[in-house]
Formats: C-alpha cells, structure tokens, sequence
C-alpha cells in the first residue's frame, strides 16, 4: 500500500514538472517586438474579456501571439455569446466584452462603470449553404427568393422562382428542408436584418424580422455553427439532401461548402468571400454602435450578408496599468498585428477607415485623472 | 433495523451511537438544504416569468421571445416523450443486459463487458451530440427511418434529426446506469435464495425469475430513477440531434424541441424581457415533472409491494 | 398418513412435477436467456461505434506534444492540452472530495433509518437527478462567482459536486442496503458502536457497489462541459490556482468541436479520446484497488 502511494507521488510529481517544463516554454520568449508593431511595452496585467462565439477563434489566436510580444499580457476570453458578454461587462466581472449587436442606450445605462465605447474589431460574412444533389456551388439567388425560401413559401427546389435564376442548372424535385439557428447569435441578426431590407416577402410573413432569434416559419434548428454545419455537411453521408441554411463564413471556407452566389443591391451575383465582405464593409465608413448594419450595400463587388462584431471598453479605467494594457492590446488587435491574425483564420481584416474609427475610439479612454491612456 | 443496541453496553457506547446518528442525520439535512436551496433560487429567479405568463407557460404553444410571448407546452411533450421513449428502450435492454451479465456470463467475461457497456457513462455529452449528429442522423435517415413509417404516428421526411433520433440516442446515455446498478445489485444477491429454487428443481432461468428479480426489484426503481433524471435533463446530446423545433411534435420522425435543450440553446442570448425568467421558469417546470414522476413511481412501487405482502 | 411418510410424499410429488415439465421450463428458460443475451449484444452496439469513431477522429491529434504542451491557436502547431489534463485532474479532485464522503454518509443515512426525514432526503435527491447540467451550473455561478467577483476553477468543482450527489447517494443507498442485515445484527450483538460497525463491516462488504457508484457519478462529472461554462470558463494557460479560470476536458471537448477549423475539431476528438481512455484507467484501477483492500481486511 504504502509502496503504491510513492510510487503515484513520484509519477504524479515528475508529470507536472514535465508538462510545467514544456509549458514554459511557450510563453515567456519575447522577442521585443518586430519594427512596425506599436509600443507594446506595458506593465504587468491580467486581462479577462467575455461575449461573442463568433470572436472566438480569432481572440484566440491573436492574444496568444500578442502574449509572445508581450509577456506581460495574458488574456482570458470566455465565449459564453454576445448576451453574456454584455452582462458580464455591466456587472464588470471582465475588463472588456465582445458583441455581434452593440449595446442598446438600455443596455449601457446599467452598465456599471459608467460610460461605455463600443469599437468595431472583427468582421465577418454569412454564407448561404445547401446540399442539393447534382448542383455545384455558385446557385444564384436573390435576397426575395432567399427570404421566401426562409419563409416556407417555396418549397420544393426546382420551384420556378429558382429555375429561373439558373437556367444552365438541373434542380431536382425534392422538397427544401430549412436549417436555421435554434439559439440566439450575431449571425443571425445578420442574415435576418438582410433578409428584412432585401425581401418584402419575409418583411411581411416574418414580424418582427430582425433579431437575434426569430420565430421561425419552417424548418429545424441547429445549435451553433456547428450544429447548422452537421445538417448541411457536403460529404457523402452525412447532412440532409435538399437542406439549405446559413452559417459564418469562415465555416463554409474552412468545410468546403457549396454556397450560393447572392444577387447585391447592384444587381450582381456575388460569391461570398473575403474579398466581397471587405467591398461591402467598405461601402459605408460611418459604421457606430448605433448604426451599425452594414447589410445589402451597394457596390458592384459587395456581399450583402456581412456585420461587424463589436468590443466594450469602459470610457474611464479605473486601474491604470490595467486600463493602459487594455487600449494597447486592442488597438493592436484592430490594426495590423491583431488582423493578421484574424486574416489567417478566414476573418475579413478590418478595412483601414475602420481601424482609423477603432484607435479613434480608443483615445478617448481615459484613467480616473483624465489622462488619455494610448499615447 | 437493529434495535438492540439502545439499552446494552456501557454508556460511552450509547453516546457514541447517538453522534453517529446525529452524524447521519446532519449529512442527509446538509445534502437537503443543498438542493432545497437549487429548488428556492431558481424558483426565485422564475417567479417574475410565471407572474408575467400566468398559466399560458403551461398550455401555451408559442415561444416568441420578441414578442415576450412564452407558452412553453410543447418542450413539456417533448421532454416527456423522448424520456418515456427512451425509457422504454433503455429499460428492457438494460435489465436483460444485467441478467446476462450477472447470471450467464462467465465471471471475466461479465467483468470486461460490464465495464464497457459503463464506459458510455464516461461518453462526453458533445461526443454523444455530435456522432448522433454526424453518424446517427444519416443512417436513420436513409436506412431506419424509410422503415418505420407504417407505425400509427411515424410520418413525414425522415430527416434523422428527430423525437426518435434524441431518445435513442437519450436510451444510449441512460443505459449504463440501469445495466451497472442493476448488475451489482444482482451480484449481491445471497447464495441461499438461489438455492432454495434451485432445491426444488428450478432451471437456471427460474432462479432468476423467482429469486432474483423480486430481491432487486425495489433497488433498480433506484436505477430507473437515475437513469430518467439524467433523460429528463440532459441537452447538448439532445440539442445536436432533436432538431430544434419550437413546435409539439405530430410524428415520431419530426422535430421538436425538449425543455433542457431550450435552455441550452437560448440562455446565453436570452436579452429580451422576461426571456432569462422563463428559462429558468423552464428549470422550474422541469423540477415540478421530475416531481410529479417521482410521486407516481413511489405510488407504484407502495401499491406493489402492499399486493404482494397481501399474498403472503 | 403418518407424520413421517407425509414429507416423503411431498419430495416424491416435487421431484415427479419436475422431471415431466424439466424440457418445457429448459425451453422456455433458454428463449430468455437469449433474449437477455441479444439485450447484451443491441448494449454493446453503440459503446463499440462511439468508440471506434472517436478513435477514427481523435488518434490522429495524439502525440507527445499532445499531452506536454499547452494548446495553441488554430493555424499554429504543436499545441496540447496538458493545461486541461492538469485542471480536470484539480476540478474533478476535489468535486470527488466534496460529493464521495458526504453522499457516501448520506447512503447510509438513507440505508438505515425508515422514518419522514430519510423519504424526504430521498426524495429531493431524486427529483435532483433530473436536474440539467446547466442549470446546476449557473446555480454555482450564482452563489460562488458572483458574490466572488470573478470566475473561478473552485465554484467549477462546486456545481460538479452537486451534479455527482445524486448518483453517489442514490447508487450508493442501493450498494449498502443490498449488504445482508445479519452482518450489522452480528457487529451490534458483539456489543460493537454502530460507526465502527458500518465503517469496518458493512462499507468494505458493499465496497463493489460503492465503487461502480462512484465511477458512475464521476464518470458523468469528467465529461460534463455545461456546468463548467459559467464557473471555470477555460484557459490557455497552465493555470493551479483554485480561484482562477482553469482549462478542463469536456470544455475543450467542446469549445474546439464546434469550431469551424478541422485543426480544432481534430484536437477535440483527441482530446474526447483522452478522457475514454482516462475513465477505463480510473475504472481498472478502483476495481485493483478493492481487491486489494478486500485481501488486506480479509
């Protein structure tokens, strides 16, 4: 027995030494900072930030590449969605909060620690995905047919309204079957304020249109990207034949999906992509927390289905130090540094008017002296 | 039990049995305090839902959160159903399973099987969402589903994601419970009981008939009981593979949406007026059919168990 | 008839009833035994398929560096998960600390004593079987992190804890009262206290029992992400600290499987993979370590 109990203490023992050797190894190699990069020096700081899903993989990557700039710095990011984020952030148990839809006035006003910015730091695109038997990617579709798809009202996919958008594609007989979100997310407010500007036939058969849920007409819900993606996957065996369902870009790139090509406010036929949501973003340099949809713009290259998701800053820091390595590490995160990062897992990197709008932003952070905190 | 011990030997002895009941008592009120005090919070922070939608929670059938409109009777019969369903599978695979295992199987066969038949227990919920998701779903589409629709209420597209998706894949996860308390329980059993029948020139078959089963009987309502709470609460497996349709479900193929799953869903977004309340007012109404099954199961087992003492 | 020729002719009428309905009762008792046998094969079924495709999936993400490093972002190689082996080993610990005694104890409170307190314990324990992760989940949010002010790996092995009661208690309950009364008659005739009665006769006699409880309810607690959401939330760092945010299994089970990039998923299936692996560990050790004891108290 005895013999049994050293011998769990020493493995036990020399497996976290190991795992505490390798880990160190990681972090901690600072290698100052390429030339181009701003001042990242700042003070010792332990950062936590909740909200958006969509963020996720992109706050990821981009705090732990800004940790090996600066190892002062470690951030922790709990994606619990854009509501939590929000509550988080009123009640102040996290230092910054992520959001698809910014604040409401309502919203900000309980929010604790006075008042609130909210700069835009990641951009994205919904894409439209089907399984249709025989019918490659690039379907054509115009924002009425898609809303009326989404509606029930067509039904079955070699429906006329279909036919004639593709006249070289065999459509087959089969019915549609609707894959939309069964929980609450920024990519839905997204798809459904598309849908509300683009289609007067959902408008009307959907009240009200917009929002991070809706009440859907037909078809089954997903959970997460991943539960949508499950139902639409492309490979053999899997997914529902004839299903149709919106999920992020960056899912439909990375799964190879066959998506439809959406007809723009100017008439063309756009593939969505990172290039088409960067020409639509573009279109409207005036985004703010309160005007921040961004949907159908016009532009001959411009995706329709595009958003920005949107960071929670508290206008006065109340610890410096922390405040300072807060405003560096976002203004990093919303400029070359951090949107490269972003660019490598299928983000679309900020536009540059954008991510002049987000450091504007951030100089407006002060400490509780008054002092501006990014230089 | 053994009563003896009150009036015998020295008193330090009688002393020392009290602390120990006291000791048991204290634990079993701690471990009641704890989930009276679950129960009280979520009904606190339920209460501003239910004042708001007064009995339509129960019998309505629209969940609009934009609207603030929640009637949440279709969850209701759909957790229902997918723990009655998957009860139904789960139970008779489960015990036969146990009586395989415990009687007719050679004891180190017995161990290995009955260790992995638990480690579906060890199963992640995700793992369970997604392969019922991923491997499931399409196999049932193409392959069980185009089978079952001459049953009276199997109609509609075999999608595979579905009421009888989640509650075999819900049969799945309770399984193990019912197999592995039920086995130990059989295990137990003394040597003299099975004797007896097999003195009077039973078969082995009678021995588990006669001897066994009546011996476990009330301890697997423990199991069974388990084994539904777990079917009544569980959601990520659920929420990958129900469909998530906020509607009562006509067919056994068609989607629908349980009162967990729900909360799952919708908590983390749930922004809208009175939408957190009712999500936890969903917690609630889960307690209260946990309760209600809980009464009708113990009313079961009292009305057994007074027939056959009427017998003896 | 005498008395003693009665008793001959009732062995003689048993026999005879026996020998004429022996292959009726033989064919009857082997279609059970078949059914219940085929019962065992549709049991196996879905533990061989999940298995097998976690294999598929997640055999791909083992590597040394695997299990030593610390994980890294998508699109960037050589990342583990040793930060979430070393916080499931922390949670989950003292989550077991926490629910193995005090429902152990509360097993033989329900074991023992038949009066209104022990069915009301029952019962509330049983309505608390079906209560969902999540739930259990933001109750531990709302009564550890938020009057703490921040998350925390400790508030993450509360809501374990009270997710693993019910199973400790209920399983445990059934482990101990399947014990044969005549061992605690025997220990109390001897004049021996009641407390060394249960822990030196009736414990390690439903030992067997107590540990398929236990591995029941800590099986279930391993692989749980939803309670951990809201109160442990995830690292990437090697994080000991009770009151911080911990890396653990089932959330990175999670937060990486529903992930778009196949680098993720792949570690998520590893990582499912992992935690399999760990509870069959877990399962063959309890069971060496009670035939062990079993020999030592013998």
């Amino acid at each position: 027995m005895r013999r049994f109990t050293m011998a769990t203490l020493v493995v036990g023992s020399a497996a976290t030494m190991l795992i505490s050797a390798c880990g160190s190894d990681n972090s901690g190699s600072s290698n100052g900072g390429s030339s181009g990069d701003p001042d990242l020096s700042t003070p010792q700081a332990d950062l936590t930030g909740a909200g958006s899903t969509f963020d996720q993989p992109f706050f990821t990557r981009a705090f732990y590449q800004y940790n090996q700039l600066n190892s002062n710095v470690t951030v922790t990011y709990a994606s619990i969605g854009s509501g939590g984020g929000i509550s988080q952030f009123q009640a102040q148990t996290v230092d910054f909060g992520a959001t698809d839809v910014p604040m409401s006035a309502s919203d900000q006003a309980k929010a604790k620690g006075g008042e609130t910015l909210q700069l835009p730091v990641a951009l994205g695109g919904v894409a439209i995905a089907y399984k249709v038997q025989g019918v490659q990617t690039g379907l054509k579709l115009t924002g009425d047919v898609l809303g009326k798809i989404f509606a029930g009202q067509i039904t079955s996919w070699n429906d006329p309204a279909i036919t004639a958008l593709n006249p070289g594609v065999t459509l087959p007989s089969e019915g549609i079957t609707v894959v939309h979100r069964s929980d609450g997310s920024g990519t839905t407010y997204i798809f459904t304020d598309y849908l509300s500007t683009a289609s007067p036939s959902w408008k009307a058969a959907v009240v009200p249109g917009k929002g991070k849920t809706v009440k859907w007409p037909v078809g089954i819900g997903g959970k997460g990207n991943e539960g949508v993606a499950g139902n639409l996957s492309p490979q053999q065996g899997k997914g529902i034949e004839g299903a149709i369902g919106y999920v992020e870009l960056a899912y439909a790139l990375q799964n190879n999906f066959t998506t439809a090509s959406i007809q723009n406010q100017a008439g063309n036929y756009v593939t969505p992509s990172l290039g088409s949501v960067a020409a639509d973003a573009a279109q409207k340099p005036n985004v703010s927390a309160t005007n921040f949809s961004i949907v159908d713009q016009v532009g001959a290259n411009s995706y329709p289905i595009s958003g920005y998701s949107w960071a929670l800053v508290y206008k006065t820091q109340t610890d410096t130090n922390k405040g300072t390595a807060l405003v560096k590490l976002l203004d990093w995160l919303t400029h070359s540094g951090g949107q490269q990062q972003a660019q490598a897992l299928e983000y679309v990197p900020l536009p540059a008017n954008i991510q002049q709008l987000a450091r504007s932003m951030l100089q407006q952070v002060t400490d509780s002296s008054g002092k501006t905190l990014l230089s | 039990m053994a009563e003896a011990s009150r009036a015998t030997g020295p008193r330090r002895f009688a002393l020392g049995d009290a602390a120990y009941r006291r000791a048991l008592q204290l634990a079993g009120l701690l471990v009641f305090g704890i989930f009276l005090a679950v129960g009280v919070s979520l009904f606190l922070q339920a209460w501003p839902a239910f004042q708001h939608s007064g009995i339509s929670f129960i019998t309505g059938s629209t969940w609009d959160p934009n609207s603030a409109t929640y009637g949440a009777l279709p969850f209701i019969v759909g957790t229902l159903l997918t723990s009655v369903i998957a009860l139904i599978i789960a139970v008779p695979v489960g015990i036969g399973a146990a009586i395989f295992l415990s009687e007719y199987a050679p004891r180190s066969i017995s161990t290995v099987l009955g260790a992995l038949v638990e480690l579906l227990a060890a199963v992640p919920s995700v793992v369970y969402g997604l392969w019922g998701l991923l491997v499931l779903a399409p196999w049932f589409a193409s392959t069980i589903e185009p089978r079952m629709t001459w049953l009276p209420f199997a109609h509609g597209p075999t999608l595979g994601v579905g009421l009888f998706l989640a509650s075999v894949i819900l049969a799945t996860m309770v399984l193990p419970t019912i197999v592995a308390i039920t086995r130990d329980l059989m295990n137990a059993v003394q040597p003299s009981a099975r004797e007896a029948v097999l003195g009077l020139g039973g078969t082995r078959w009678q021995v588990v008939r006669h001897a066994i089963i009546p011996t476990v009987r009330t301890g697997m309502i423990g199991g069974v009981v388990l084994a539904l709470g777990r079917a009544l609460g569980e959601t990520m497996a659920v929420t990958f593979v129900i469909g998530n349709s906020n509607v009562i479900p006509h067919s056994l193929l068609g989607p629908t949406q349980t009162l967990a799953s729900l909360i799952a869903n919708e908590f983390t977004e749930a922004t809208e007026p009175f939408h957190a309340a009712s999500l936890i007012a969903a917690a609630v109404l889960l307690l209260a059919i946990a309760v209600l099954v809980n009464v009708a199961a113990r009313a079961l087992v009292w009305s057994v168990s007074r027939e056959v003492s009427e017998l003896v | 008839m005498s008395v003693a020729a009665a008793p001959l002719d009732r062995r003689a009428y048993i026999r005879d009833v026996s020998a004429r309905t022996l292959r009726r009762r033989q064919i009857r008792g082997g279609v059970y035994t078949t059914l219940c046998g085929l019962a065992l094969l549709i049991a196996l079924v879905p533990i061989v398929a999940i298995i097998g495709y976690t294999v598929s999936q997640g055999i791909g993400a083992w590597s040394v560096q695997f299990f030593t490093h610390l994980p890294t972002p998508s699109g960037i190689p050589g990342g583990g998960i040793s930060n979430a082996l070393i916080g499931s080993l922390i949670i989950d610990g003292l989550a077991s600390l926490m629910a193995l005694p005090v429902g152990i104890i509360v097993a033989l409170f329900l074991s023992e004593q038949r009066n209104a307190v022990a069915g009301a314990v029952r019962f509330i324990v049983d309505v608390a079987a079906g209560l969902p992760a999540i739930t259990i989940g933001l109750f531990a949010y709302a009564i550890v992190v938020v009057p703490q002010g921040h998350f925390s790996a400790f508030s993450a092995s509360v809501a374990l804890a009270v997710l693993m009661l019910p199973v400790v208690i209920r399983a445990g309950e059934g482990a101990i009262r399947s014990v044969p009364p005549d061992l605690w008659e025997a220990g109390i005739a001897l004049g021996v206290r009641r407390a060394r009665v249960a822990r030196t006769v009736i414990l390690p006699a439903a030992l067997p029992g107590l540990i398929t409880a236990s591995l029941l309810a800590i099986s279930r607690a391993v692989g749980e992400a939803a309670p951990l959401l809201f109160t442990a939330i995830g690292s990437t760092f090697l994080v000991t600290n009770l009151a911080r945010p911990m890396a653990s299994l089932p959330l990175v089970i999670y937060l990486d499987g529903i992930q778009a990039y196949p680098d993720l998923q792949r570690t998520a299936w590893g990582t499912a993979l992992t935690l399999l692996v760990i509870v069959v560990l877990l399962n063959l050790g309890a069971r060496l370590l009670a035939r062990r004891m079993r020999r030592y108290t013998r």
